[in-house]
């Protein structure tokens, strides 16, 4: 129960390892807050609990020197969570803004209550003869970056994988990027994260990770 | 003062209980609503934590639930324990009570608008209740109301529920304006004379910035609750794609209004932990003036840290990380709050009666929610556990610590003043270390199945392969619930046996020094008799080494040698 570390589910993704090294770095740096500030909570109670012909200090921390015993932790509190924000900068652009050349694009459409993937086809190009459509399921190999481009058709919906560490709201009206790369074939369950209706919940798809021959086998198949 | 004492003179059944502009019959009346939405409240996890931990079956007592009744609950769940119970018992309740008492006022400023605010509040009431009853039922599309889902009723199946819903909030935003118009107003201009700001408590300092966050914040969102009806009722398009408007907006408006909004909840708490705290050590707060400035501080950046809310919401991201700094330089405010609490403790003589154990509990839950808290305005792990129930378990360890045990701390503090009876000390410890435990029980394995992915608002995690493993830790929380809704029985009967059995309550039980507690308990209308108290210190003296007893009231003339 208090490792949380080991809740995390297993990752699949090339940049999951650096969001779980932020979790975990945050994870270290609360828990030696949480036995500081509970110890001395816990010390302070015993310590200065009642007792007869003891009476409290008059201490009233206005002065500087008082009130340091309060402020040099705070700014210890400061400097860690700016520490923490510093690490935590570039895995947010990893994730969020620096895509790498997307070997794949493939179209993932939100509606109530599905995931509509859209393939581009042979010509790569979306909106032509050859696109493929798929309901709640998305096909990509293993070891290649993919680029999502995600609509909406009602509501918002959120994309999620728990396995890639991938989340990302879906707007209707908008067309937003994200991108992954798979580590390990497997399938993998798409939640929405989002409430978005009755069939909110249950509102899934899955993601088939293969490896690259199967992936072309898969492509032959679909595209013969 | 002449006025507003003939304005006071009548003194009928129904103008004394009923339409009163007393604010001590209006905090209490305030008080019977946020309690009666906190029964309707925490009965609806009861069916909510059921349908979790066992999906598809029946709920004892209450029958099968589908989807869209889960999606029903999980709003009206947030809702009113938000809007409903959290600001009426906090600000409504406490606010009325303590701010003319304390800073030696007669009554608020404008009894009557004080009056209006309160039926405001109830009419807003009543229309929420109605909506749980219309066809189609209530609201079901989260307390957050975003659009389109919430914009359009083929979304989800609401139509009448979903308006009565934003009516109620713009009617209680209403109430709440008119209150804090009194609240500030009361606090400026009718102090006693020696009641400078630098002696003015600071539950009251608390209230007032919480009241300045509320009138500065709720502009927008009332603006935006105007646009959403509009969009409803007469097809306009500010929050849906079709005809160019951006959905995206209206989580701006909601949460630039929101998180100020839930300091608007945790400073009046904050507030009456601090009251608490040095009666109970029998030492002065430490910092008093330090802490004054870290709430005006931490008020000024809850307007600058909302789009945390919304990292992955389809925002530009680059914006996340200047939003994730400000987050991060919020945080320094609170600990000093926090950090000034424990400081307090130090070198005390600390008595356990009830009310200092729930302003313990508070202190010890807020600080795990504050660390949680860092997990959350961390941009790159929000990816992973936004909208997971790691965000359930850190607002529940914040608000449901400031509402519960803040609240709590201050009602049993100030029970004998409101009502001039005594509680019952065993039935309140016991009550506190049963809701303490269960409440733990309940909140803190949802730090774990969040982590491992659980979503919020899903009626049935067994719909997902990856989380029927880890299903016993939604049936421990839904134990824990029941077990949390059952450790209230002590209190229910605790504050039914004290307003029953007459144990007159004495002026001022605690050995307190703030002025409320100079005047009778419970206070006549007005208040004080014919003299007002007059003030010649701050409001946390004790254990002053001149003074004869450990405490030395905020009116009390030192012979010897004034301080």
């Amino acid at each position: 129960m208090l490792n949380w570390l080991r809740w995390l589910p297993e990752n699949v993704s090339t940049y999951g390892g650096d969001i779980d090294s932020i979790i975990a770095l945050i994870w270290y740096s609360t828990a030696v807050w949480f036995v500081l500030t509970f110890g001395t909570i816990g010390l302070f109670l015993i310590l200065y609990r009642r007792r007869a012909g003891r009476p409290a200090a008059y201490v009233k921390g206005e002065r500087l020197a008082e009130a340091l015993w309060v402020l040099v932790p705070v700014v210890m509190v400061l400097a860690i969570d700016l520490w923490l924000d510093f690490r935590g900068a570039p895995v947010w652009a990893k994730v969020m803004l620096e895509r790498p050349p997307a070997a794949l694009s493939i179209q993932v459409t939100g509606k109530q209550f599905n995931w509509e993937v859209v393939y581009p086809g042979p010509d790569s190009k979306f909106g032509t003869a050859d696109d493929r459509q798929f309901d709640n399921e998305l096909h990509v190999p293993v070891g290649k970056p993919v680029r999502l481009l995600l609509k909406s058709k009602d509501v918002i919906h959120s994309f999620f994988s728990p396995h890639l560490r991938l989340k990302q709201d879906i707007v209707p009206g908008r067309a937003i990027e994200a991108w992954f790369e798979a580590t390990k074939p497997g399938k993998y369950e798409l939640p929405c994260a989002e409430l978005c209706g009755f069939g909110h919940s249950g509102m899934k798809g899955w993601l088939y990770v293969h490896p690259e021959e199967d992936y072309n086998r898969w492509v032959k198949e679909q595209w013969s | 003062m002449t006025t507003a004492t003939a304005q006071h003179g009548e003194h009928g059944f129904w103008t004394t209980h009923v339409f009163s502009t007393d604010h001590k019959t209006i905090g209490k009346q305030y008080l019977t609503l946020g309690l009666f939405w906190a029964v309707v409240g925490g009965l609806l996890t009861y069916v909510m934590r059921w349908q979790l931990a066992w999906p598809e079956t029946v709920v004892p007592g209450w029958g099968e639930i589908g989807p869209e009744t889960y999606n029903a609950l999980v709003t009206m769940h947030g809702t009113i324990m938000v809007f409903f119970v959290a600001m009426p018992i906090l600000l409504g309740a406490f606010g009325n009570f303590l701010i003319p008492l304390m800073v030696g006022a007669r009554d608020m400023a404008f009894p009557r608008l004080n009056m209006l605010s309160l039926w405001v509040f109830a009419l807003a009431s009543l229309l929420l209740f109605i909506s749980f009853f219309v066809p189609g039922g209530a609201a079901a599309a989260g307390w957050t109301g975003y659009p389109p889902l919430s914009a359009k009723a083929e979304y989800t199946g609401v139509n009448w529920g979903m308006d009565l819903w934003i009516l109620a909030h713009a009617l209680e935003f209403a109430a709440f304006l008119m209150g804090g118009v009194n609240y500030l107003t009361t606090a400026i201009a009718f102090r006693v004379p020696g009641m400078t700001f630098s002696r003015l408590p600071l539950v009251i300092w608390q209230q007032l910035t919480a009241t300045t966050l509320f009138l500065l914040s709720v502009g927008p969102l009332i603006a935006g609750a105007v646009m959403l009806l509009l969009d409803r009722q007469i097809g306009t398009h500010f929050f849906t794609p079709g005809g160019g408007g951006d959905p995206l907006l209206w989580q701006h408006l909601f949460w630039f209004f929101g998180h100020p909004e839930v300091y608007v909840i945790l400073l009046p708490a904050v507030g009456l932990v601090l009251d608490v705290l040095p009666v109970f050590s029998r030492k002065p707060i430490f910092g008093y003036r330090w802490i004054i400035a870290s709430t005006i501080v931490a008020g000024g950046l809850s307007f600058i840290v909302w789009a945390h809310h919304m990292f992955v919401s389809g925002i530009d991201p680059r914006l996340a990380m200047p939003f994730s700094i400000t987050t991060i330089l919020i945080s320094v405010p609170f600990a000093y709050l926090m950090f000034a609490m424990i400081a307090t403790l130090w070198r005390g003589s600390i008595r356990f009666d009830t009310p200092m154990l729930f302003a313990l509990g508070f202190i010890a839950m807020f600080i795990v929610g504050g660390l949680t808290g860092i997990f959350n305005g961390s941009a790159p792990a929000d990816i992973y556990i936004s909208d997971t129930y790691f965000v359930v378990a850190h607002f529940h360890y914040t608000l449901f610590s400031s509402v519960f045990f803040g609240g709590l701390a201050g009602f049993y503090f100030w029970f004998p003043k409101m009502f001039g009876r005594l509680m019952n000390e065993t039935l309140g410890k016991l009550h506190f270390w049963l809701t303490i435990v269960f409440f733990n029980a309940t909140f803190f394995p949802m730090h774990n199945i969040g982590l491992a992915g659980m979503m919020r608002r899903i009626a049935n995690p067994l719909q997902y392969d990856f989380l029927v493993p880890h299903q016993w830790i939604n049936v421990v929380a839904t134990i824990g619930t029941m077990l949390l809704l059952a450790s209230q029985i002590p209190f229910v009967m605790n504050v039914v046996w004290s307003l029953v059995a007459v144990r007159p309550a004495p002026k001022n039980p605690w050995q307190a020094n703030t002025l409320e507690w100079t005047a009778p308990s419970p206070p006549p209308h007005l208040n004080w008799g014919e003299a007002l108290p007059v003030v010649y210190r701050g409001p946390y003296e004790y254990s002053v080494p001149e003074a004869p007893e450990d405490w030395l009231p905020q009116d009390r003339v030192l012979a010897a040698r004034a301080r």
